[in-house]
């Protein structure tokens, strides 16, 4: 019996080591099983989905407008204090003071990407964008202003 | 010239009188002694760089990626640029290190592998040396690699590295033993232990069609050994990169590191060119016997190619041995060679002297 | 001439430091080992390299902001982080989420669940040297990594479910690549058990080593897949149902012998109910809102609350002590990697260098999660 046993492990130990090896070389002969990506070069071709929490960004559309009031609710929700939010108040035609914005600060390098400026804007002025190549060799190229210079407020937004 | 691609003796013979007849007996012996060191320096080099750039590709293949491919076109260049850059690398100096000793190690294990690699045939006539006791010689010679491993290991005066390098010498140490038995068992089928003697005995055959049974099983059990003789593979454990950082050449850095790291790959090399010539034929094409014509295209090959490729075909054995089995640790890698390996060769070469005293065999 | 209160040969502990960067405890976990020859004799673990002070952040943060700190504990089971806090903050303040969210966090849950023992096989391959394990798991993992792209916009650290539902509805795609996902994983499943688990060197590796009894199970608080190797029945989906767990069948892996190849099996089968539990959802997937309506400003009335789920690694639970204000006045983590770490020393001993690797792979320890 221990002459057996001892056959009896060597078969099984040599076959399951055949085993494993099968679908090793499975891999081996089929390289059409190959699924990296050769990055740099298909960067042309690279899209990432919609929902990709790339940066946050200001939406603007064709005539440089955006949503923004400047009412700073994204500020007061964000955990780490990326946004900054400055405001200037403007007399307008009809004589009341209304408050605008003057620039919205986003700082990206403390951003954790919670989503929740996004979420409780009421005026649904910021969205994500889809780029991630961020990195930089200066660190103040990250501290971005959303609202680009001389655009306005969309018409009918409160 | 007498340039045959198919038998290099004349050829050799040639530059040989030639040599005798322009300077004296000695200097034309310090001249051919040269030529060879060149030769196997330059051979040395270029299997080593080659074998590194074929692992990563095989490693890589195997993982479903595609390996080094921006240095050069497939990235053939790839262990140009990695040598290069292990030149560049600083020596650092182990305070309280035994510096002779530190700087000894690597050319030791080089040393016991070129004198390994020097008595291989790579084809009819093309090899250094020409022992009667080829393989005896081969067995002695490589056995000085562990020195060198113990010596790195106790000289780099770090508790990783001494604790690498003892496993490793145990490993060795206990896996040469099953080495030796394992390749006495094709010399018992043919009667000498001279290289070009055993290759030419397999004219008719390979021994591993041959000898069937016993040279079979002698065959797996080289196969294993030679792996645990080379750290490679399911008995790397002196390297285990995940537990003791790198072992016993933890503290090599630059040109020596590269030495191991060669001296590795050639081990692996001249492993498998071992194994293509005592089991599988040497430089022996595929012969039938009974199909002329079948033979007569076989023939059409040069050796030195069959012996390459059946090289190649051992060391890529090798790798896919490595890439898929996870490691053995050390009281397992020695339970295998004591309680399996030896009693299962120790038996083969007792039913191997049965069979050749009975003629059971068709070694001619 | 010797000394007689000291003698000439001594014998003396032989430390080596499994210092905080090392390729095997996946994370900075400082393990200094004592060892006598090869067999380890004592581990001591020090913790504290990532310590961020999760906890003590949480109490000057209102209530939504928390969720994406819950994502950095154990960032590999990210979703069901969230879900505990969030299941923590509705059941204080008595809101019952739609049906619909109820499903979508639970087929979340678990996909995150698969991706998570994903990860730990092809670790754990990589740790027993073979290294083309590392590889199959992260091309497999790759695809549930896609899935999570898509509906939620991150890969690894999501913060996608926020309390009273989820932060926004799954994209129209989901369902069908869930599907794809689950045909396909299915025919590779059994290609990691041809290549590690019916391993003969595996097995000789890990059976029979780093031995837990039920008993010391239940005493150290082992639970998630390592206590369930060792027979403890522990798993939270089935002792106190949560989400849509109730709405289906599934099977709670458990082996009795306590060893590292136990628990290995144990994870595998996890991976197979996972997928059961997919299936059984995906299709029925109600139409709704995925939010319920909750105020701007979230303050939870006074008292205590607490809820509990079952992470990829173990037990994981939130305790809230509330004073009516917006934010928590003490909040708690209970990690079930902080528990499983503590019975390292108890299955080490005795054993190999080679073995406690073994060991620490099979118990999956996520150092952030440890250190909070």
């Amino acid at each position: 019996m221990g002459l057996f046993n001892y056959l009896s492990g060597i078969y099984k130990g040599v076959t399951s080591l055949l085993k494993g090896m099968s679908v090793t070389g499975y891999y081996f002969t089929h390289p059409g099983e190959i699924v990296t990506q050769q990055y740099p070069e298909n960067r042309k071709t690279l899209k990432m989905f919609d929902n990709f929490k790339g940066e946050v960004t200001m939406p603007h559309n064709a005539n440089n407008e955006h949503k923004c009031t400047g009412c700073g609710i994204c500020e007061m929700n964000c955990p780490n204090g990326s946004i900054e939010v400055i405001s200037k108040s403007i007399v307008n035609e009809e004589g009341k003071k209304k408050r605008l914005i003057d620039k919205h600060i986003y700082h990206l390098d403390m951003c954790t990407f919670c989503e929740l400026c996004i979420k409780t804007c009421p005026s649904n002025a910021l969205a994500w964008g889809q780029t991630f190549e961020h990195a930089v060799f200066d660190r103040s190229l990250l501290t971005k202003v959303l609202n680009k210079p001389d655009s306005k407020l969309m018409e009918g937004v409160e | 010239m007498s340039f045959s691609i198919y038998d290099f003796t004349a050829f050799n013979q040639a530059i040989d009188q030639w040599l005798r007849s322009v300077m004296s007996p000695g200097w034309a012996l310090i001249t051919e002694l040269t030529i060879i060191g060149l030769v196997f320096l330059l051979f040395y080099a270029l299997v080593g760089l080659v074998l590194v750039y074929a692992e990563r590709k095989v490693c890589a293949f195997m993982q479903c990626r595609v390996g080094p491919n921006r240095v050069g076109p497939y990235g053939i260049f790839q262990t140009i640029a990695d040598f290069i850059k292990l030149l560049m690398k600083e020596l650092v100096t182990i305070r309280k290190a035994d510096k002779f000793l530190f700087t000894l190690a690597p050319f030791i294990v080089i040393i016991a592998s070129f004198m390994a690699i020097a008595t291989i045939p790579f084809g009819k006539g093309l090899h250094a040396i020409d022992f009667n006791i080829g393989i005896f010689y081969l067995l002695a010679v490589s056995s000085l690699g562990v020195i060198g491993i113990l010596l790195a290991g106790w000289s780099s005066n770090n508790k990783y590295s001494l604790i690498g390098a003892m496993r490793s010498g145990a490993q060795i140490v206990s896996y040469e033993l099953s080495v030796g038995l394992s390749l006495l068992t094709p010399c018992i089928f043919i009667g000498t232990l001279q290289f070009s003697g055993i290759v030419e005995a397999q004219a008719n055959g390979w021994l591993i069609f041959t000898g069937h049974i016993p040279v079979v099983i002698a065959f797996v059990i080289y196969m294993i050994a030679a792996t645990a003789e080379t750290n490679r593979g399911p008995f790397d454990l002196a390297e285990a990169e995940s537990e003791l950082t790198a072992g016993f050449h933890t503290e090599y850095s630059g040109i020596k590191f590269a030495f191991f790291f060669l001296a590795e790959y050639m081990n692996m090399f001249i492993v498998a060119s071992i194994a293509a010539t005592v089991f599988w034929g040497g430089w022996m094409p595929f012969h039938i016997s009974g199909m002329d014509g079948f033979n007569h295209v076989m023939d059409f090959i040069p050796p030195f190619f069959w012996f390459l490729g059946k090289t190649i075909v051992i060391i890529f054995l090798m790798m896919w041995f490595k890439w898929t089995f996870p490691r053995l640790r050390i009281d397992q890698i020695l339970t295998l060679e004591w309680k399996y390996l030896l009693p299962i060769n120790l038996v083969n070469i007792l039913i191997t002297a049965f069979i050749v005293l009975m003629g059971w065999h068709f070694v001619k | 001439m010797t000394d007689t209160k000291t003698p000439y040969l001594e014998q003396q502990e032989y430390t080596i430091n499994m210092g905080p960067q090392h390729p095997s405890t996946h994370g900075v976990l400082r393990f200094v080992v004592s060892l006598k020859g090869e067999t380890v004799d004592k581990v001591e673990p020090h913790l504290g390299y990532i310590h961020r002070g999760i906890e003590k952040m949480s109490e000057k943060m209102t209530y939504p902001q928390i969720v994406h700190l819950t994502d950095r504990l154990d960032y590999l089971s990210a979703h069901i982080n969230n879900h505990a806090l969030c299941m923590t903050i509705e059941k204080a303040l008595g809101v019952e989420v739609p049906e619909r969210v109820q499903y979508i966090r639970t087929i979340m849950d678990e996909l995150n669940r698969i991706a998570s023992h994903q990860l730990w096989w092809c670790a754990f391959g990589m740790d027993m040297g073979a290294l083309t394990c590392y590889f199959y798991g992260l091309r497999d993992r790759e695809k549930i990594l896609d899935i999570f792209e898509e509906s939620c916009g991150s890969r690894l650290l999501h913060s996608y479910y926020c309390p009273g539902g989820l932060m926004k509805d799954i994209h129209p795609n989901f369902k069908q690549r869930v599907k794809d996902f689950l045909t396909y994983f299915r025919k590779k499943l059994p290609e990691y058990d041809t290549l590690l688990t019916g391993n003969i060197i595996m097995q000789e590796r890990t059976k029979k080593i780093g031995l837990m009894t039920k008993e010391d199970a239940v005493s150290f608080g082992f639970t998630g897949p390592a206590g369930r190797g060792s027979g403890f029945s522990c798993d939270v989906r089935k002792h106190h149902p949560y989400a849509a767990y109730d709405k289906v069948k599934f099977t709670e892996p458990l082996y009795t012998e306590g060893d590292t190849f136990s628990r290995y099996k144990v994870r595998m089968d996890e991976m197979w109910e996972s997928m059961n539990i997919i299936e059984q959802l995906i299709d029925n997937i109600p139409d709704g809102d995925y939010q319920a309506k909750m105020k701007a400003v979230i303050k939870l009335p006074e008292g205590e609350y607490m809820q509990r789920v079952e992470a990829a690694r173990g037990e994981f639970s939130v305790f809230i002590v509330s004073t009516g204000d917006k934010s928590p006045y003490r909040i708690k983590f209970r990690s079930p990697n902080y528990c499983n770490l503590g019975a390292v020393h108890h299955l080490s001993k005795g054993f190999k260098i080679a073995d406690l690797i073994a060991i620490g792979g099979s118990l999956d320890l996520v150092i952030p999660d440890m250190d909070r």
